[in-house]
């Protein structure tokens, strides 16, 4: 009797298995990044459109900030670009372009047309610094403490849901602190 | 004729080789072996189930030429994979090392192979103990 149902047992246990790699395999290509709780990593970049100005990590610290990561050749970067203008425009977090793999004529030319919303934009022309960030792929947006801690990345274009579940309530914890130093 | 289709076959091969890598110099054949063993065993992170060697992915191309600088620069095996992990997590190692939430991985072969080992032991032993009897009943009598 046991040996007759084994067969039926390990079929089930089998479509359990499928059925589990299935529903997760949306969140699969998302890998964890062993950055988050690290300080950001160095690099020293010019500024799309001023390659005379070279910014460093330390010159963004002091305010939290998110760092996207979008090109012109990324057609999920015009998804998110509306959410990412809104956000900038609200005025709840600073909005840092990390301009990946791109020729600068071609990214200015996409500022032209969508609007520019970044407090500034760095220039990754080698995609070395991204290398650093642990950058696969494009849109990607790390949300960076006012000590320069990363606190959240994310995969992919930018949610309403993760602004709200993710991003705007990591940031609480922080604001006291920079209310205490406004005058 | 022969002579013609042999080069035109190689010239193809070494086109087809040269198209899915950038032109690299090494500085010994030692070091063109590691940056190939190292390439083989790390994963592009954007066709996820593709080697560094084999990717054509922008991101795969920055990483090969990242390799071979850290090769270039001494740095050991060892190091440059710590490297990628600090990045991307473990995830870029298609060996990853034996610990507990690898466990099940590195184990699983072993104990299928065992399991396997004890159905056939099993199945071996009771077909033994079996009398003989003829061919058409002993089907049922197995399940």
């Amino acid at each position: 009797m046991i040996s007759r149902l084994l067969p039926l047992a390990l079929f089930i246990l089998l479509g359990v298995l499928l059925a589990v790699g299935l529903t997760r395999s949306d969140k699969k290509s998302e890998l964890p990044s062993p950055l988050i709780g690290k300080p950001m990593p160095e690099f020293s970049l010019p500024l799309l459109g001023r390659p005379d100005l070279e910014f460093t990590h330390r010159d963004l610290i002091g305010e939290p900030f998110l760092l996207n990561v979008w090109a012109s050749w990324c057609v999920s970067c015009r998804v998110e670009h509306p959410l990412i203008t809104q956000l900038a425009e609200s005025g709840r977090l600073r909005v840092i372009g990390l301009n990946y793999r791109d020729a600068p004529e071609d990214a200015l030319a996409w500022l032209d047309q969508f609007g520019n919303p970044y407090e500034l934009i760095l220039a990754d022309f080698s995609g070395r610094t991204a290398i650093d960030f642990g950058v696969y792929a494009a849109p990607e947006s790390f949300l960076v403490s006012a000590n320069g801690e990363i606190l959240y990345k994310q995969i992919g274009v930018l949610t309403p849901e993760a602004i709200e579940n993710e991003i705007l309530p990591r940031l609480e914890p922080a604001a006291p602190s920079l209310a205490d130093q406004r005058p | 004729m022969r002579v013609f289709l042999t080069l035109l076959l190689g010239g193809w091969l070494l086109a087809t080789t040269a198209a899915a890598n950038e032109p690299l110099e090494f500085a010994s054949a030692d070091e063109e072996a590691r940056f190939q063993q190292l390439t083989q065993e790390l994963r592009c992170l954007v066709c996820q189930n593709q080697n560094l060697a084999d990717s054509d992915a922008p991101l795969a191309h920055d990483l090969r030429v990242e390799i071979h600088d850290m090769l270039q620069a001494g740095r050991s095996n060892a190091e440059i994979k710590t490297f990628l992990v600090e990045r991307y997590g473990e995830f870029v190692l298609y060996r990853p090392p034996v610990k507990g939430n690898t466990l099940a991985l590195w184990l699983m072969p072993l104990i299928l192979l065992l399991g396997g080992a004890a159905v056939v032991a099993v199945a071996v032993r009771r077909r033994a103990s079996l009398p003989d009897e003829p061919a058409g009943t002993d089907e049922e009598l197995n399940n």
